[in-house]
C-alpha cells in the first residue's frame, strides 16, 4: 500500500503545484498544530461559570434530558433511586467502575442492585461520571479509559450522568486545553464522547424519536461542588475531576 | 437631488424590449421622477446570461464585451431585473478574471450597475413613489435580485408607502419559480412542479395582483396563472410603482398606443 | 453503483408522477428549512463561524499532504493503521482483505456515503460477509435494496406505511398482529432487531466527519447511537474516510461542528459526535482490539488545483438539497448516483464523469438558494456553471441547444440586426396574441405551452417605441425637462 500512499501524495503535490511544503512553510504549519488556537467561540460559550451551569441545565432540558442538581456526591444514591422509581425502571444498576462513584453510600438503597463494569446486555441503567460538561450545547465529554468503559455511554436503555459544577465549562475549547492537560499534547484517549442529549433518529418522516440505538433517557446528576475550573482559567481542574483519574 | 442629474443609461433587458415595453418606459419614468436624465443606447440585447448559463463562454464574453462599451460614460447603468443587473454586476468581472484591462472595465461597469427598485431606495434614496394603483399584492423575490443583490426590503418599501397597496406576504415568497431561464424549456417537467408550487402559494395569498422585479419569472408565473383560471393579475413592479398599472397584466390583450402614451404623459 | 444519471429527466418524470414519493418528499422542506433557520437565528456569529470555517478548509486544503502524513503518524502512534486508497477498487480490496484476516462473519456499518460511493456492501456480500446497516434510515434501505436518496437522510423518500409494509415483510419473527403504524413502534422494532446483530459482528465500519491531524482522531457525528455502537462493540474498527476530510487540529475541528449540526438538521449538536483515536488502550476494559482507516482519493486529488478544488470544503450536511426547490421536486434517487442535489450536482461529474453525470449540473435553475446556506461557503452554482462550460466545450451539450444558442448569440452580437429582425417578429407574434393576450400553443415553444400560457408580447418592441418617443420629442423641440 505504500505505492497507493506514494501515488496519492504524488497526485496532491502536482495538483498543489509545488513540491514539499519549503522550510519556511513547514515551519509555519508545525507552529500551527503546536499551539492550537481556539477560533471564534460564541458568547454563549463565554458567560461567567454561575450562568454557565444555568446555561448547562437549560440546554440539557431542551435536548429532552433531565436534570437533578444535588448539594454533594453523598446524594447521588438517593437520587439514582428516585428517578429510577419515578420512571418506573428497575432499580438494577451498571456502575462505571471508578472509585468516587464506588464509595458512594449505596448501602442506603437497600433496594437498588449496583454492579460494576462494562455493559452488557441486558443492563438497563448506567451510571458514570463524565470529563466534563459544556454548557454552550449541554452537551457532556466522556473520555475512554480503565474507569469508563465506552460501552456504558450507549449500551443501556437509560444513562445517569454524575457531573460536578466544577466540571462545566463554558465552550468545546475549554475541554480540549482540559483534555489536553490530562493526557498529553496530541494525544487522545480511544474515544472521546461528546454526549447532547438522548439517542434520536428523524429516519421516520422526519419525525424526531428517541431512544433509536442509544439511550433512550439521558439524566443528569448536578452535583454543586462550588467553583469551577472555568471561572480561572489557570486554576489546575479540581480534584475528581477527569473521570480516569 | 443632486444639482446635475445623474446620467442613467437604462440597460433595458431583452425580455422587456422585446415582450413588455411598458415595463422599461415605467423605468425611465421612475428614474425620471427622481431626477435622473436616462438614455437607451441602442447598441443592446442581452446581457448574456442565455449563453452564459449554457456554458458558452466565447459568445458570453463578445455580447459583455459590447454592453461593457455601450454603457460607457453613463454615471449608473440601471435594469429592471434583478437577474440581468447580477449578471453584469456580478459575473462580468469573473468573465475577464485573466484579461486584466477588460476586467478593470467590467469592474467599473459593475460599480456602477444596479437593479432599478434598489438603484431607487439605496443610491437615489426615494422614500416613496405616487402611484394611484389600489389593491391587494404580492411580491414574489426573484432568486437572483434576492441572492445576489439583495433586493428583498426595497420594492416592499416603496410599496407598502403606497396608500391603495396593501402587501399580502405569499408562503416560500424566496424560492424560485421554476423559471430558470433555459431551465424551464430543459426541464419543462420539474419548472411545471416548481411553478405549480408557487401558483398555489400565490393563489393562497388572497391578493389579486402578483409583483416581482423579473419579466422571465413573472412571464412563468403568469402564463401558469393563466392556464390555471386563477385570475390573479401579474405585473412587474416597476408598473406599479411608476403607476402605470392601467396597461393590461402580462397575458392579457394589449393595446400598443396607450404605451408611448403613457410614458409621455409623465 | 451503477449510475442512471443520464437518464436524469427520466428519473424526474417518474419521481414527479410518483405519489408516495412527492408525499414522502414533503418531509424534505417541513423537517429542515425552519430547523436550520431556527438555529441560525439562534446563534448570532453563525455567520462569521461559516467564514471560519471555510478558511480552515482552505488552508487545510493549500497543504494537504502536509495534514496527511502528520495524520498517518499519529494514527500509527496511537496504535492504528492508514491504508491509502487510490481507487474505489483499492478501497474495497483493503477493507474485505481486514475482514478477511479478522475472520469476520457479520460486519456492521454506521452510515457512510463513502461505503456507498466505492460500492462497499455489494462487494462484501459477494465475498460471504453478512453485512449489516446500522443507522435507521440505513437499515430501512438496505432492507428494501435501495440506495440512500439523501445524504443525511437515506429514507426520506419513503413514508411511514412504506416502512411498516418492509418491516412486516422482513421481520418475520415477530407476531402478525403488533401494531407498528406509529414511528414510534418503528424506531423500537428496529433497534429489537439490531441489537443483537451489534454483539455478533467481527468488525464494524464507519465514515468519518473529520480526521484530526492533531491527534490521529477520526470523528463521527450521529444522532442515533449506532455508530458508536458499531465501532466499540466488535474486535475491529475499520473508518472509511476521503482526503479532503483531515483539518488541522481539535480546535478547527470544533469551529466546523458549530456550523454542521446547525445546518443539517437544525440542531444546536448532533447527539453524538466520537471522537476515535486508535484500538483500546491494553488497560481499557472496551473498546476494538484494530483500528484500521481507509484514506481514499478516488478523484479528490484531481479536483485539488482545479476549478472544482472548493467543492472538497463539503462537509456533507445535507443543507444544500434540504433548500433546493429541484430536489424537492424530484428526490435524490432520480439523480442517479450516490450525491444527489446542488453538492451531488457538482461531485457526481467529478468523480464518475462529465459523460456520465453532465445531466445534473444542468438540472438547476442557478436560484443560489444552495450556496445561501452552504456552511462552507462553496459556490455551488459557479461549480456547475463549469461543468456547463467544460460540457459546451466538449461538444456533449445537445445539438438542438447548441444551435438555437448559436442562433440566439448570432443575432445578439449584431445589435442593429437585432432590432430589425426582432423588432418584426414581436410585432407579428403580438398580432397573432392581440384577441387574448396570450397563447396557448406555440411551435418554437412546446416545453413552455405544455404547462403553462406565453404571454403575448405587447407590440412593438422598446427599442422602436423609444426611438418613436425621442423622434418625437425632437420635434416637439427636445426632451423639454
Amino acid at each position: 500500500m505504500s505505492e497507493a500512499r506514494k501515488h496519492i501524495l504524488g497526485a496532491v503535490r502536482r495538483s498543489l503545484k509545488r513540491e514539499q511544503p519549503t522550510a519556511e512553510e513547514r515551519r509555519h504549519l508545525e507552529a500551527r498544530l503546536a499551539d492550537p488556537q481556539a477560533g471564534l467561540i460564541p458568547a454563549r460559550g463565554r458567560r461567567p461559570h454561575g450562568e454557565q451551569l444555568d446555561l448547562m441545565e437549560e440546554m440539557l432540558v431542551e435536548l429532552s434530558a433531565t436534570v437533578a442538581r444535588l448539594p454533594g456526591e453523598e446524594a447521588v444514591p438517593q437520587a439514582v433511586s428516585d428517578y429510577l422509581k419515578g420512571e418506573n425502571l428497575p432499580p438494577k444498576l451498571r456502575l462505571a467502575p471508578r472509585d468516587d462513584l464506588r464509595g458512594l453510600p449505596w448501602d442506603s438503597q437497600p433496594l437498588l442492585e449496583v454492579a460494576e463494569g462494562i455493559a452488557e446486555e441486558p443492563d438497563s441503567t448506567s451510571l458514570t461520571g463524565a470529563f466534563a460538561g459544556i454548557a454552550e450545547t449541554g452537551t457532556l465529554m466522556m473520555a475512554s479509559g480503565p474507569e469508563a468503559p465506552i460501552t456504558l455511554n450507549f449500551l443501556p436503555e437509560n444513562h445517569i450522568v454524575v457531573l460536578r459544577a466544577s466540571q462545566v465549562v463554558g465552550a468545546y475549547e475549554e475541554a480540549w486545553t482540559q483534555l489536553r492537560r490530562r493526557f498529553g499534547a496530541g494525544v487522545l484517549p480511544r474515544a472521546v464522547n461528546m454526549i447532547t442529549g438522548p439517542s434520536r433518529t428523524g429516519d421516520i418522516e422526519q419525525t424526531i424519536q428517541l431512544g433509536a440505538h442509544g439511550p433512550r433517557r439521558l439524566h443528569v446528576l448536578l452535583i454543586e461542588d462550588g467553583p469551577g475550573a472555568a471561572a480561572d482559567e489557570t486554576q489546575t481542574p479540581a480534584a475528581g475531576n477527569g473521570q480516569a483519574d | 437631488m443632486a444639482e446635475v442629474s445623474p446620467r442613467v443609461g437604462l440597460f433595458v433587458t431583452c425580455l422587456v424590449d422585446l415582450m413588455r415595453p411598458s415595463v422599461g418606459f415605467a423605468a425611465v419614468k421612475l428614474l425620471e421622477q427622481a431626477g435622473c436624465s436616462v438614455d437607451v443606447p441602442r447598441a443592446q440585447t442581452c446581457c448574456g446570461q442565455p449563453a452564459y448559463n449554457s456554458g458558452d463562454r466565447a459568445d458570453t464574453k463578445a455580447i459583455a464585451e459590447q454592453v461593457i462599451a455601450a454603457f460607457e460614460g453613463f454615471d449608473y447603468v440601471v435594469a429592471p431585473s434583478g437577474s440581468c443587473a447580477a449578471m453584469i454586476k456580478k459575473h462580468y468581472p469573473e468573465l475577464f478574471a485573466d484579461d486584466p484591462p477588460l476586467r478593470a472595465k467590467a469592474e467599473d461597469l459593475s460599480a456602477r450597475t444596479f437593479e432599478l427598485v434598489s438603484f431607487l431606495t439605496d443610491i437615489l434614496k426615494v422614500e416613496a413613489v405616487e402611484s394611484s394603483f389600489s389593491g391587494a399584492v404580492t411580491y414574489h423575490d426573484s432568486c437572483s435580485g434576492l441572492r445576489e443583490l439583495g433586493v428583498e426590503a426595497q420594492p416592499r418599501k416603496l410599496l407598502n408607502n403606497l396608500p391603495g397597496v396593501e402587501i399580502r406576504e405569499m408562503e416560500e415568497s424566496n424560492v424560485c419559480c421554476g423559471f430558470g431561464g433555459t431551465f424551464c424549456v430543459k426541464y419543462p417537467d420539474i419548472s411545471n412542479k416548481m411553478v405549480s408550487n408557487k401558483a398555489g402559494f400565490i393563489a393562497a395569498s388572497g391578493a389579486g395582483t402578483l409583483l416581482a422585479g423579473d419579466l422571465g419569472c413573472l412571464m412563468n408565473m403568469a402564463g401558469k396563472l393563466q392556464r390555471q383560471g386563477a385570475g390573479v393579475r401579474v405585473r412587474h413592479v416597476a408598473e406599479v410603482l411608476a403607476d402605470m398599472a392601467d396597461e393590461p397584466a402580462i397575458g392579457e390583450a394589449a393595446d400598443e398606443e396607450s404605451i408611448v402614451e403613457q410614458s409621455r404623459a409623465s | 453503483m451503477q449510475s442512471t444519471s443520464p437518464a436524469f429527466k427520466e428519473n424526474a418524470r417518474s419521481a414527479l408522477a410518483d405519489q408516495q414519493l412527492q408525499k414522502a418528499l414533503q418531509n424534505v422542506k417541513s423537517g429542515f428549512i425552519g430547523k436550520r433557520a431556527k438555529a441560525r437565528a439562534r446563534l448570532p456569529e453563525f455567520d462569521d463561524l461559516r467564514d471560519a470555517a471555510r478558511d480552515i478548509k482552505n488552508h487545510t486544503l493549500a497543504n494537504l499532504d502536509f495534514y496527511l502524513e502528520r495524520y498517518e503518524e499519529k494514527v500509527q502512534a496511537s496504535g492504528g493503521t492508514v491504508h491509502w486508497a487510490v481507487t474505489a477498487e483499492d478501497a474495497r480490496a483493503a477493507i474485505l482483505q481486514i475482514c478477511r484476516d479478522a475472520e469476520a462473519k457479520v460486519v456492521t456499518k454506521g452510515k457512510s456515503m463513502i461505503s456507498e460511493e466505492i460500492a462497499l456492501n455489494a462487494h462484501l456480500e459477494e465475498a460471504g460477509l453478512d453485512v449489516v446497516e446500522t443507522d435507521l434510515g440505513e437499515y430501512i434501505i438496505q432492507l428494501r435494496k435501495e440506495a440512500p436518496s439523501h445524504i443525511i437522510a437515506p429514507a426520506v423518500h419513503l413514508t411511514k406505511d412504506q416502512v411498516e409494509a418492509d418491516f412486516r415483510h422482513h421481520h418475520t419473527d415477530l407476531p402478525d398482529e403488533r401494531p407498528l403504524s406509529e414511528p414510534t413502534q418503528l424506531v423500537a422494532e428496529a433497534r429489537q432487531m439490531l441489537r443483537q446483530r451489534y454483539l455478533d459482528a467481527d468488525v464494524g465500519i464507519t465514515g468519518a466527519n473529520f480526521l484530526v491531524a492533531e491527534t490521529g482522531t477520526s470523528i463521527i457525528v450521529t444522532n442515533e447511537g449506532n455508530g458508536d455502537l458499531t465501532q466499540t462493540l466488535p474486535k475491529v474498527h475499520i473508518v472509511i474516510a476521503s482526503l479532503e476530510k483531515v483539518v488541522p487540529n481539535l480546535e478547527d475541528a470544533t469551529t466546523i461542528l458549530r456550523v454542521l449540526a446547525r445546518s443539517a438538521t437544525g440542531q444546536e449538536f448532533s447527539a453524538y459526535t466520537t471522537f476515535s483515536t486508535g484500538p483500546r488502550r491494553p488497560e481499557d476494559p472496551d473498546g476494538p482490539e484494530q483500528y484500521h482507516v481507509i484514506l481514499l482519493d478516488n478523484g479528490r486529488s484531481q479536483m485539488l488545483g482545479s476549478e472544482f478544488e472548493e467543492m472538497l470544503r463539503c462537509i456533507r450536511c445535507g443543507a444544500c438539497m434540504n433548500h433546493c426547490p429541484v430536489y424537492h421536486a424530484v428526490g435524490g434517487h432520480a439523480y442517479g448516483w450516490v450525491y444527489p442535489g446542488p453538492m451531488g450536482a457538482v461531485l457526481t461529474p467529478s468523480l464518475i464523469g462529465v459523460d456520465e453525470g453532465g445531466q445534473l449540473p444542468n438540472a438547476s435553475t442557478f436560484c443560489g438558494r444552495c450556496e445561501a446556506v452552504c456552511p462552507m461557503r462553496i459556490p455551488l452554482p459557479k461549480m456547475m456553471r463549469h461543468w456547463r462550460e467544460r460540457e459546451f466545450e466538449r461538444h456533449l451539450s445537445p445539438k438542438a441547444v447548441r444551435f438555437g444558442l448559436g442562433l440566439w448569440a448570432f443575432f445578439a452580437r449584431r445589435p442593429a440586426l437585432y432590432h430589425r429582425i426582432l423588432g418584426l417578429k414581436m410585432r407579428a407574434l403580438a398580432r397573432l396574441g392581440r384577441a387574448r393576450g396570450r397563447f396557448d400553443a406555440l411551435p418554437f415553444a412546446g416545453g413552455w405551452t405544455k404547462y403553462r400560457d406565453f404571454p403575448a408580447p405587447q407590440g412593438k418592441t422598446f427599442q422602436q417605441l423609444w426611438a418613436e418617443r425621442q423622434g418625437a420629442e425632437k420635434q416637439n423641440g427636445g426632451p423639454g425637462r
